[in-house]
Parts: structure tokens; C-alpha cells; sequence
């Protein structure tokens, strides 16, 4: 028995010959925001499946609440929510019948049923549509209900498995909004998945995970500091000479690519006496700190392999033009 | 108790979808009810009767119904098949309710529906002329059930085996139509040549059908009994059968359900 809300050790979990997760320990105390971050089959689902008592581990130990998932599996799931990655609602019920049933096989007291029901339903914004099927709803909207769903029988983990995955941005911010206000509020420790460097940051503490093993374990600020410094990038009316130029001034190590980038300690301080000295022309320039998908890549070493890359993983990396690796 | 509530929200769920799935419901008694008026009425006359005082309506009746009753609970396991594609089964899975209380709540559910469509057929027993007590009515609803329930079984075990709709869908039909021709629906079973006359025996839906032919048509299914290894099966040998293959079935459902990967 232990008072940690999530703990994992020397978890594996292997499909044939395929060591999906490989060896995983950590946990996560009650009331945290713990982040899962890795690319898509980093083994993020199939360590959330063997939490929530859908998968037996191959070998290892995990419980929820002092409770082993393979042992007290009834105790394991009574005290859970979840929010899978793929959709998960009775399509042909509409919101209120879907919660219903969850507060039915969750043996939630009548008299408190039908209150909490409505508590969550407007929580989510969807009271409005409670009598609506399922099926007429938008992404944004099952996800939502699947949120509401999840904490109905106030569980004390709630899971949450890439639960922004192909919503819009808009409708990502306000999934977001009702998750960190759901600690304020109900104290739930999350434990949530993503590949979306950018959310990742939001939880207090990320374990980042790559081809089944946990590369790195730690609060987002202090990953980032792991990484070092900020990068600025700069576009000049010749490159080759301004890198000349700044290994001379700086002494430190510059990267071509589409114009010329290197790292400095503190950019803010750094930009406006550069800029005033610099001897060749700037066309253009821009400071960036260092993002979790530097970490990432620092940390693996190499860049994310393409043909594991789903076309929303590339997008976020187009959109943030951020393939400066070799 | 807690499971108990479990297996009736389980149960409820499948019954609400039923319901508001009425073409669904239309669909599968339209054409029992066809088959039995058309031909009933065009071929009885040209067809003269299969025993003494036993027309076609008469000899078809019992059959259609446990037809009904065997192919609806069976492939009602497609609600399954269904779930997982569709990702519900998740939520159900990981719920605080034993992986028994699920297979159980199912059955019963598969069993409900197929009661629901056979007693719609029964209902029309009046306008095809056929006349039953209200004894016979409970007699035939104890055989319908036990019939169901253990088809409906059957169904959800195939249904936790087989992860494709297409391939449950090929695997049902390849089973289904075989179980309901060698059961005796269509034809009296014991005229069959040998070899056919075997594949009945082993045909578990057989003691499904014979039993309901029995009660409805009383003193007159003598000429419709099955004998099977030198003894003439009564109403209770058959029961007893069935009742043995249903509880076969729910067993292994309600394991291979608890099966975890
Ligand atoms: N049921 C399964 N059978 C075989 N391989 C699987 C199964 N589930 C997942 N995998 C494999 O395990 C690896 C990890 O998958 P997953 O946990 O879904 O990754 P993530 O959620 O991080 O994207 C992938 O290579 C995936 O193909
Ligand atoms: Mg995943």
C-alpha cells in the first residue's frame, strides 16, 4: 500500500515479439497533472489500457490508489474515469441516456444521480442538447460529453488519452480550460497523453516516451532548462559572412539552414545589442525558447521518424517550422 | 445485488436501442408473417396435409416461430460486434461490473428481443386460424425463451471470438441457415434420408423446434417425433437438451467475455 494516486514499476507490456512498453516506472501523487508525451506507438494507450484493467501487463506492477490493477481490478475501475482516444458514446442514445447508463454500472445512489448528471452536462455546456442523440453531435461535442462522462461518478484518476487528438483549435483551448479547472474544483488527479508538444507544458510534471521506454521524467520548466538555451534565428542579406561574423563576436556554434540559428542564455537581454552592433544586413530575425520538442529531440537524438509520423504530428511540426535537425 | 442492477442496465441499454430501432423490428417478422400467410393460404389447399388433421399453416406455424425466435437471438450478438467497433464496448469493459454480469445482461437481452418478435408472430395465430389455450401460450413462451436465451448465447460467445462485422456476419449466416434448415422448421425430419436425418440430431436448434411443434399441435405431432439413439424424444427430453447446450453456451460467453488480453 502506498498514498500515491498512480504507480507503475517495471511495467511491460509485449504483442508477440513487439515490446510495446518496455520497462516503465513512475508515479503520480494525488491532485497532480501528470503529462504523457511521445509520438504516435510510443506505447501511451497501451500503458493507459493496462491502468484501466483493459490489458494485463506482461510483467511488472501498476496500481491506482494503493489498489493493483491486475488483483483488485473491481476496486482499480470504481475508482477511475476515463477518456479513451477513440470515440466511445452509444451513438444511438442521446447525452442523458449515455450518462445514465455510466451512473447505473458505476453504482451511483438515485438521489444523487440525476443532480450530478446535470451538474456535469452544464459544466461541459451541453445541457441544452441533452435529449439529442449522439450521433448528431460534433467532434467537439462527444468529446465533451466523454469529459463529463469520465467524471460523473467523481473518480479519483481520471485518464485522459490524447483528448484533444483532431479538434480544432478553438474547441482545444476550451477542452483545456475544463481540465485545469477540474482540479481547481474537484482536486482529480489527471493523467493525460498527447503528442501535442504545446499542451504537454500545461501539466505539472511529463514523462516524455519514446518506442516503449521513458526517456525523461521531470516538470516542464526544468526539461526545457535540460535543453538550455534560447535559439534565435536570423536572416541576413549574406549568411555566410554574418556566420563568420557571429562565431568570431560569440564563439559559438551556428546551424545553416534555411538563414542561420544558434543558441544564446538569455535572448531577451541578447537581441537589442546585437542587433545594434551586428556588421552584415538583417533581413529578419526571431528568438524562440526551447520547447518540449527540443527536449524530445535532444533526448532521442535524432528526429522523429517520419513514417511513424501521423499527418496531424506533421502539421504541428510544419506549422512551428521547427525541422532544424539533421 | 450491484451486479444484479449491472446486468438489468445492460439488459435496458439493449432494449432501448431495440426500441428505437422499429424498421429493425418490422423487418424480421414481415417475412415469417408472409411466408406463413402466402404460402399458407395458397399452397395448404394444393399441398393437402402433412399428417392427419395437420395442414401447412398448422405444421409451418411452430416452426416459423422458433425460425424467429433462434435467428433473432443469434444474431444479436452483432450488438457486440458492434460495440467494439464503435468503441462502447470500452466503456462497459472497464466499468465497475464483473465481465459475467456483462455476458449475462447481453444474453438476457438477446433472449428479450427475439421473445419480443416471436410473440408478435404468436399473436397472429388467431387471424391463421390456429387456436390455442392459454396454457399452450405458457408453454410455448417457457420453450421460446429457453431457445433464446441459448441462441442468444451461442450469438454473444461467437461475438467475443470474431472482431470483424464482415467476418461475424459471413460466420453467422454460414451457421444460421444450416441450424434453421436441419431443425425441422420446413419439413418433417422424420422422411430424411439418413445422413440428413443425422446432421438434425446433432443440430442443437432441433430440440429448440421439435418441442414447440409438440405442444402447439398436442395429440397430433406423433408423425413429427425425433428418435434419437432408439428413444422417441418427449417434450422433456428435448428440454432437457436445449437446456444443457443453453447453459453450455452462457458458461462460455460469460468466460471468454472475463478473457483478457
Ligand atoms: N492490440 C495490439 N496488438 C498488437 N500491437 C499493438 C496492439 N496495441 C498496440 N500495439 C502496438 O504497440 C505500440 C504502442 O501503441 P500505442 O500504445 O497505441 O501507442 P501510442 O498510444 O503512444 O500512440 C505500437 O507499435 C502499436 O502498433
Ligand atoms: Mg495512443
Amino acid at each position: 500500500m502506498n498514498n500515491h494516486a498512480v504507480q507503475v514499476e517495471d511495467l511491460v507490456k509485449k504483442f508477440g515479439n513487439l515490446v510495446a512498453v518496455d520497462k516503465v516506472s513512475f508515479s503520480v501523487s494525488p491532485g497532480e497533472v501528470f503529462g504523457f508525451l511521445g509520438p504516435n506507438g510510443a506505447g501511451k494507450t497501451t500503458t493507459i489500457n493496462i491502468l484501466c484493467t483493459l490489458l494485463k501487463p506482461t510483467s511488472g506492477q501498476a496500481s491506482i490508489g494503493g489498489y493493483d490493477v491486475v488483483r483488485h481490478q473491481s476496486q482499480v475501475r470504481q475508482s477511475i474515469g476515463l477518456v479513451f482516444q477513440d470515440p466511445s458514446l452509444d451513438e444511438r442514445l442521446n447525452a442523458l441516456q449515455n450518462l445514465r447508463f455510466h451512473a447505473m454500472v458505476y453504482h451511483m445512489p438515485a438521489r444523487l444521480r440525476d443532480e450530478r448528471i446535470e451538474q456535469m452536462l452544464r459544466m461541459v455546456e451541453l445541457w441544452d442538447k441533452r435529449d439529442s442523440e449522439v450521433r448528431t453531435f460534433s467532434g467537439g461535442m462527444k468529446r465533451r460529453l466523454e469529459l463529463a462522462r469520465g467524471l460523473l461518478h467523481s473518480p479519483k484518476v481520471l485518464f485522459l488519452d490524447e483528448p484533444t487528438l483532431g479538434l480544432d483549435p478553438q474547441t482545444r483551448k476550451h477542452i483545456w480550460e475544463y481540465i485545469l479547472g477540474l482540479r481547481e474544483r474537484e482536486g482529480t488527479t489527471i493523467f493525460l497523453t498527447t503528442h501535442y508538444m504545446e499542451e504537454a507544458d500545461k501539466a505539472d510534471r511529463i514523462a516524455i516516451i519514446d518506442q516503449g521506454r521513458l526517456v525523461a521524467m521531470d516538470k516542464p520548466e526544468r526539461l526545457k532548462a535540460m535543453v538550455g538555451r534560447d535559439i534565435i534565428s536570423v536572416k541576413t542579406a549574406d549568411d555566410a559572412r554574418a556566420a563568420g561574423e557571429i562565431v568570431e563576436r560569440y564563439q559559438t556554434n551556428v546551424r545553416r539552414d534555411n538563414g542561420i540559428s544558434f543558441e544564446v542564455s538569455c535572448g531577451e537581454e541578447f537581441l537589442p545589442g546585437f542587433i545594434r552592433d551586428f556588421g552584415t544586413r538583417i533581413l529578419s530575425i526571431s528568438l524562440r525558447h526551447p520547447s518540449l520538442e527540443d527536449v524530445f529531440l535532444k533526448l532521442t537524438g535524432r528526429e522523429i521518424r517520419e513514417e511513424e509520423v501521423t499527418d496531424t504530428f506533421k502539421a504541428t511540426i510544419r506549422q512551428h517550422g521547427r525541422r532544424t535537425r539533421h | 445485488m450491484k451486479e444484479l442492477i449491472g446486468a438489468y442496465i445492460i439488459w435496458y441499454r439493449d432494449i432501448l436501442r431495440f426500441w428505437h430501432d422499429k424498421t429493425r423490428m418490422i423487418g424480421a417478422v414481415t417475412f415469417p408473417l408472409l411466408f406463413l400467410v402466402v404460402f399458407g393460404s395458397g399452397l395448404s389447399a394444393r399441398m393437402g396435409t402433412f399428417a392427419p388433421g395437420v395442414d401447412f399453416t398448422r405444421f409451418m406455424f411452430p416452426g416459423v416461430i422458433g425460425m424467429t425466435v433462434l435467428m433473432t437471438s443469434f444474431s444479436a450478438g452483432v450488438g457486440v460486434v458492434w460495440d467494439r467497433e464503435f468503441g462502447f464496448l470500452k466503456e462497459v469493459l472497464v466499468a465497475p461490473i464483473s465481465r459475467v454480469t456483462v455476458a449475462l445482461g447481453k444474453a438476457l437481452g438477446s433472449a428479450t428481443i427475439a421473445m419480443v418478435q416471436g410473440v408478435v408472430i404468436l399473436l397472429f395465430a388467431p387471424l391463421l386460424g390456429i387456436k390455442l389455450s392459454a396454457g399452450t401460450v405458457l408453454e410455448l413462451l417457457a420453450l421460446m425463451f429457453l431457445l433464446a436465451i441459448s441462441m442468444g448465447s451461442m450469438g454473444i460467445l461467437l461475438a467475443t471470438r470474431i472482431r470483424s462485422m464482415e467476418a461475424f456476419q459471413a460466420v453467422m449466416q454460414m451457421l444460421l441457415f444450416p441450424m434453421v434448415f436441419l431443425s425441422g422448421v420446413f419439413f418433417a425430419v422424420a422422411e430424411l434420408p439418413g445422413w440428413m436425418s443425422l446432421l438434425v440430431k446433432v443440430n442443437p436448434a432441433t430440440y429448440g423446434v421439435t418441442p414447440l411443434r409438440q405442444v402447439m399441435l398436442g395429440d397430433m405431432a406423433g408423425a413429427f417425433n425425433i428418435e434419437v439413439l432408439g428413444r422417441v424424444m418427449s417434450i422433456w427430453d428435448s428440454v432437457s437438451v436445449m437446456a444443457v447446450f443453453g447453459a453450455a453456451m452462457i458458461l462460455l460467453a460469460m468466460w471468454s467475455f472475463g478473457h483478457q488480453e
